[in-house]
């Protein structure tokens, strides 16, 4: 008897070959916290004392499994444990810059692409070391390439502190473009997250650990086009049943790669992840199940539907699913999504909306490098509140652009794509983030007793 | 047993298969199972092999036989029976 049809090993080669199914990261996380020292020097010396051994070995695995399987793993990523932690002794920004361009240092030289957890958790206030990594924000990740990090303003748990959101827009407008695409301010961020900039080691993680990052939206779109007017339910079941597979290469990749560094495995991210590559797009998903152009009016149903079939596919799949796992819309590395917004289609009000039923918020989004704080800050605090009025982890990724006008277009080149700057609207005052203050946690607190 | 699958596509022409199958020989690397078919002159095959007792890694195998493709001009592709084992079965 056959091991599989002819048909079943088609349908595989079909998606590996031609629709663009790949492992977006790997992403290891390693507690780095034994390396916390008084002096600057010393922390950069005893990090590099602690990664380098496990560095050494993880490009060379993540090679070895993607040649093993045949299966294309686009990036390997670092996540450490939150910056902000190794910066309480020492106390000043400076000291966090030092330490990023260490990070930065180490992933180039073992072909790391990205750093995660340059990050501080701020969400109910600030305490020493997360002043420090505020501060530095601009200048870490402007003097760096590969280090990624994020600000985490909100909790369910606590609220809104909107005088860290405030900063995070502050210290965004210093940045450089290509600087920007590497920060974020968040709410809820999980513990094993293997996204950037999300990606951090969690305190609850034990000292190393493997994520694992799927991509393949070219397969999921693929299957609704080939159901022609199927109505949603049917669609539902066929995107469910792909998004089953493409976590099973997920979970397949991780406990490959967790074997050869001999580090356990943690999480599949089952959230689709798409790039700038045709075919390899959430929003011809989107498209697909029936919208005009993603961002049109049934943007939030078609988006709910996506999310809802991956997550229940995906929740069969791995029984260690973790990160975000929802979907990913980020704007600029999307082709179809770029173009919507480019066209006017897809605005920062419809991206709100579909934050409610996705797991990224506002991702990649182009604003004009002279918006005024109090509006990026205000964006951003909207997207704290539905995040903790929903419970969910949710995400803003903005990108100034230096003289950058509604629609115009900025090669940042790579997974990254073309980021279109976005219209903030014409009302750019925001009294209401300027009040200050940690907004209070709602009712979804008080349900967890 | 280690199997990989061994995918070829493309335009047929004569002695897609013996040459894909020679450099398996070669290698000591045992087809158990084979499937192909030409559909309006597009050779399509798709081969299970056992490495178990080949000389060369999956890695080493899968450059060989993408040459021999190149040199037949058809795509060939290799990859580990595990793929498959995941994404098919549960």
């Amino acid at each position: 008897m056959r091991l599989f049809s002819p048909e079943e090993i088609g349908e595989v080669l079909e998606m590996i070959l031609f629709r663009e199914l790949d492992i977006r990261a790997v992403t290891l996380s390693v507690n780095t916290l034994p390396a916390i020292r008084g002096d600057a020097e010393s922390s950069a010396r005893a990090l590099r004392a602690l990664l380098a051994p496990l560095l050494e070995r993880f490009r060379p695995a993540v090679d070895k499994v993607a040649s093993k399987l045949g299966v294309r793993i686009v990036t390997a990523r670092l996540a450490v444990s939150p910056m902000s932690i190794m910066l309480e002794p020492l106390g000043r920004a400076e000291d966090g810059v030092e330490l990023a361009k260490e990070l930065d240092e180490l992933a180039e030289s073992y072909g790391v692409d990205l750093v995660g957890g340059y990050s501080a958790f701020v969400h109910a206030g600030e305490s020493r070391g997360d002043r420090a990594l505020l501060e530095s924000l601009p200048d870490a990740l402007n003097s760096t390439r590969r280090v990624a990090g994020f600000v985490n303003a909100a909790s369910t748990a606590t609220g809104i502190n909107v005088d860290a959101v405030y900063k995070s827009a502050k210290a965004l407008k210093a940045m450089r473009p290509d600087a920007a695409a590497r920060f974020a301010v968040m709410a809820n961020a999980p513990e094993d997250v293997p996204f950037m900039p999300g990606a951090y080691h969690g305190l609850g993680m034990p000292d190393a650990v493997v994520n694992v990052a799927v991509s393949g939206p070219g397969v999921i779109e693929a299957v609704v086009r080939s159901l022609g007017n199927a109505d949603l339910r049917a669609l539902h079941d066929a995107i469910k049943r792909a998004a089953f597979k493409i976590t099973r290469l997920g979970e397949l990749v991780g406990r490959e790669v967790a074997k050869e560094l001999g580090a356990p495995f943690g999480a599949v991210d089952l959230s689709v992840a798409p790039s700038p590559k045709v075919g390899d797009s959430v929003a011809g998903i989107l498209e697909a199940i029936g919208l005009p152009r993603a961002g049109s009016q049934g943007s939030v149903l078609a988006l709910y539907l996506f999310v809802d079939a991956v997550k229940k596919g995906g929740a069969m799949a791995s029984s260690t699913i973790g990160g975000l796992s929802g979907a990913f819309i980020p704007v600029s590395e999307d082709a179809l999504m770029a173009e919507a917004a480019r066209e006017g289609a897809l605005t920062f009000d419809a991206l709100k909306a579909m934050s409610a039923v996705c797991n990224t918020g506002i991702d990649m989004a182009g604003i004009p490098g002279d918006a005024p704080e109090e509006a990026v800050a205000a964006l951003m605090a909207d997207v704290m509140a539905i995040a903790v009025s929903l419970n969910k982890p949710l995400g803003v990724r903005l990108v100034p652009i230096p003289g950058g006008k509604p629609g115009d277009v900025y090669e940042l080149g790579g997974l990254y794509g073309r980021v279109v700057v976005m219209d903030l609207g014409k009302y750019l005052s925001a009294p209401v983030v300027k009040r200050g203050g940690v907004a209070p946690p709602g009712v979804e607190r008080l349900k967890m007793g | 047993m280690e199997l990989v699958v061994v995918s070829v596509l493309g335009a047929d022409r004569v002695g897609i298969v013996a040459a894909v199958a020679g450099a398996l020989a070669k290698h000591n690397a045992n087809i158990v199972d084979i499937a192909q078919t030409v559909v309006r002159d597009i050779f399509s095959m798709v081969m299970i092999v056992d490495i178990s007792k080949a000389d060369v890694d999956i890695g080493a195998l899968r450059a060989e036989l993408e040459e021999v493709g190149k040199r037949l001009g058809v795509m060939v592709a290799v990859h580990h029976i595990d793929v498959f084992r995941y994404m098919q079965r549960i």
